[in-house]
């Protein structure tokens, strides 16, 4: 590849400089870290203490058991399910924002992001006091006369969900905000004049041209989702652990790292070769 | 049988009017363009008879038939825009089948017609193409396509060709009007440029400050416009500031002419197109001549353009050169005004 700009291979140190930097913190900051991890998923505990080299496969040859493949299902699942859901309601919700004035944009826009400063532990809190039998929701249901008594709905895989679902939709929203507000009004317009209502018109139209968008935000909110660890714990019952709450458990509980480093690497290896698959399918129907 | 009527249309952007009680007919298979400066109401008028915008008074007849409530899913009328907003996520073949397939046609009859569309605009050979790939030319064809794919009741087309370059702009215009010719298809074209509009309409609508200033035939505008605004945007004016002295005779700064027609005293504006002006050399001789001095010459081949200064005021002759520039900067001439060419207008 000839360099586009000056139109000749870079051969001085000089021409190489612009790149030396983002390859220097690449490698600092993730290509060590990571080559650290991949090592020590190959080395073995030391029950009592550490861990030790050595080169075994065993770490990686526990988990291909029924109890953590059933985990990894879930957690694949569960991170499939909330990226559904967050898109679902995140692209209505975020071309509905672009069609606002301004200033109410940038306010919502504003709440969106302060919502990103609440940690997970903070969320995770207060949704199982939201959706719990002393305090929560239903509380408020009884009130209206649409519930008998007060019902406890956490722990429990829709107070998961929902959770989940809360941390990530800030960010689906951010991601399609682009797309979104870039969209040129008149391809509704114009297949409305063609013969389609509003609703026919943002199907065909607005989602089919945005496309792209809904795929990234699909995967975005896909892998957020399959790296939360806290939640489970707080709103879910011991079967919705999920896969990294495994890997927490195993690296800081029961400081197996070498096992907690391979599992991490095959969560890895699946979810990076699911995101491949759907941009493949994406490609092809685009095609 | 199309026939529209706007009756009294008005619309109001908050304390804004825009448009100010168009009242407009337009007979079957006419060509119409609205035409007027940016900011003139033109698109916002199209926009109401497309159905993207509500009027806010006033009545729009489709055949006796009221459709000033009619969403514009129901019109069925085809529409062209400025940013043609050719669906980016489909092919040539689905952009212009989408009104086909809205209205469930089956996969062969839609094929049927796309075909014939990209013969009609003689590009039968891009069906599978995505919109980028395409030119602007024939994007916009691709647009003209789509917007008749269902035999549109009416044709809306909103400044169509202001992305293309001057020579592409002035071909698609008369393939347009040809097009609109060979389809009978009642066509309203909003536009800024008096060019296009005097090239393709059968009616030309000139607009400016949401009112309609005249209406009427290109060449029965061209040589009687009614107010100096419209003998200003249509072509090039000479407008001369002037008193009329009663009997058609007016008094400009640089002498006294006779005009046909006009009001009877006052202050008025004497509009002259620039290729009705006589110039020759040496003293005024005769009736309706002024005396000036060639300021600046432009010689562009095709056409000369003299422009003179006559007693303070500037006019500009234009003329098919015959052999050299008689004229250069600096040199006494005498300009002669034809009276029947002189339109008079209170001031």
């Amino acid at each position: 590849m000839r360099s586009t700009d000056t139109g000749r291979t870079p051969r001085t140190l000089a021409d190489h400089a612009p790149v030396i930097y983002p390859a220097l913190m690449l490698l600092v900051f993730f290509v060590v870290p990571f080559g650290i991890m991949v090592t020590i998923s190959f080395f073995e505990r030391v029950p009592g203490g550490f861990y030790q080299p050595t080169f075994t496969f065993d770490n990686y040859g526990r988990f291909l058991s029924a109890f953590f493949g059933n985990v990894l299902g879930f957690s694949l699942g569960l991170s499939a399910l909330a990226a559904v859901i967050c898109v679902g309601l995140g692209f209505p919700f975020t071309y509905l924002l672009t069609r606002l004035a301004r200033r109410r944009q940038i306010l919502w826009l504003v709440f969106l992001l302060s919502v990103l400063s609440l940690s997970e532990v903070i969320v995770g809190f207060a949704w199982s006091t939201l959706l719990s039998r002393s305090a929560g929701l239903s509380n408020l249901l009884v009130a209206v006369g649409l519930l008998e008594q007060p019902e406890s709905w956490s722990p429990g895989f829709a107070a998961l969900l929902v959770g989940m679902c809360y941390l990530a939709f800030p960010y689906t929203v951010l991601l399609l905000y682009p797309t979104l507000v870039r969209l040129d009004r008149e391809l509704v317009e114009a297949a409305m004049t063609m013969g389609a209502s509003p609703l026919r018109a943002f199907f065909t139209v607005v989602v089919g041209a945005s496309r792209n968008a809904i795929l990234s935000g699909l995967i975005l909110a896909f892998v957020f989702t399959l790296g939360i660890y806290l939640l489970p714990q707080l709103l879910g019952r011991p079967q919705h652990w999920t896969i990294s709450v495994m890997i927490t458990d195993q690296a800081i509980f029961q400081s197996n790292l070498p096992f907690g480093a391979a599992m991490a690497l095959f969560l890895m290896l699946v979810s990076l070769s699911l995101v491949g698959l759907t941009l493949l399918l994406g490609r092809r129907r685009a095609a | 049988m199309s026939d529209l009527r706007l009756d009294s249309i008005v619309k109001r952007f908050g304390a804004v009017t825009a448009v100010d009680h168009v009242d407009l007919t337009v007979p079957q298979g006419c060509f119409v363009c609205l035409l007027g400066p940016s900011g003139c109401g033109k698109t916002t008028l199209l926009r109401m008879i497309a159905g993207l915008e509500m009027p806010s008074g006033g009545r729009l007849l489709l055949d006796g038939e009221d459709i000033t409530a009619l969403p514009a899913h129901r019109r069925g009328f085809g529409m062209v825009f400025q940013s043609l907003a050719l669906f980016p996520h489909l092919t040539v073949a689905e952009n212009v089948a989408y009104a086909l397939s809205i209205r469930g046609a089956d996969k062969a009859a839609q094929r049927a017609r796309v075909t014939d569309l990209l013969e009609l605009i003689q590009l039968p050979d891009i069906a599978e193409r995505q919109v980028s790939q395409l030119s602007g030319g024939q994007r916009q064809r691709v647009a003209i396509a789509r917007a008749l794919a269902v035999d549109p009741r009416l044709f809306l087309l909103d400044e169509p060709l202001s992305a293309l370059d001057a020579k592409l702009r002035e071909a698609l215009q008369v393939e347009l009007r040809l097009l609109q010719r060979r389809l009978g298809v009642t066509t309203i074209l909003v536009t800024h440029d008096q060019r296009e509009a005097m090239t393709m309409a059968d009616t030309i609508v000139v607009m400016d400050r949401g009112r309609v200033q005249q209406s009427g035939r290109p060449l029965e505008i061209y040589r009687n416009p009614a107010n100096a605004f419209v003998a200003d945007f249509i072509g090039t004016s000479n407008l001369l500031d002037g008193r009329a002295r009663g009997g058609g005779r007016i008094e400009l700064p640089g002498g006294e002419v006779a005009a046909s027609g006009g009001p009877e005293s006052g202050a008025v504006t004497a509009s002259i197109r620039p290729e009705d002006l006589r110039l020759s050399a040496g003293a005024p001789a005769g009736a309706n001549c002024l005396s000036g001095e060639v300021v600046f010459v432009r010689d562009v081949g095709q056409t000369v353009e003299t422009h003179i200064d006559c007693a303070g005021q500037r006019l500009v002759a234009v003329a098919i050169p015959e052999g050299d520039p008689p004229f250069s900067s600096g040199d006494r001439v005498t300009v002669e005004l034809p009276a029947e060419a002189i339109v008079v207008f209170p001031a």
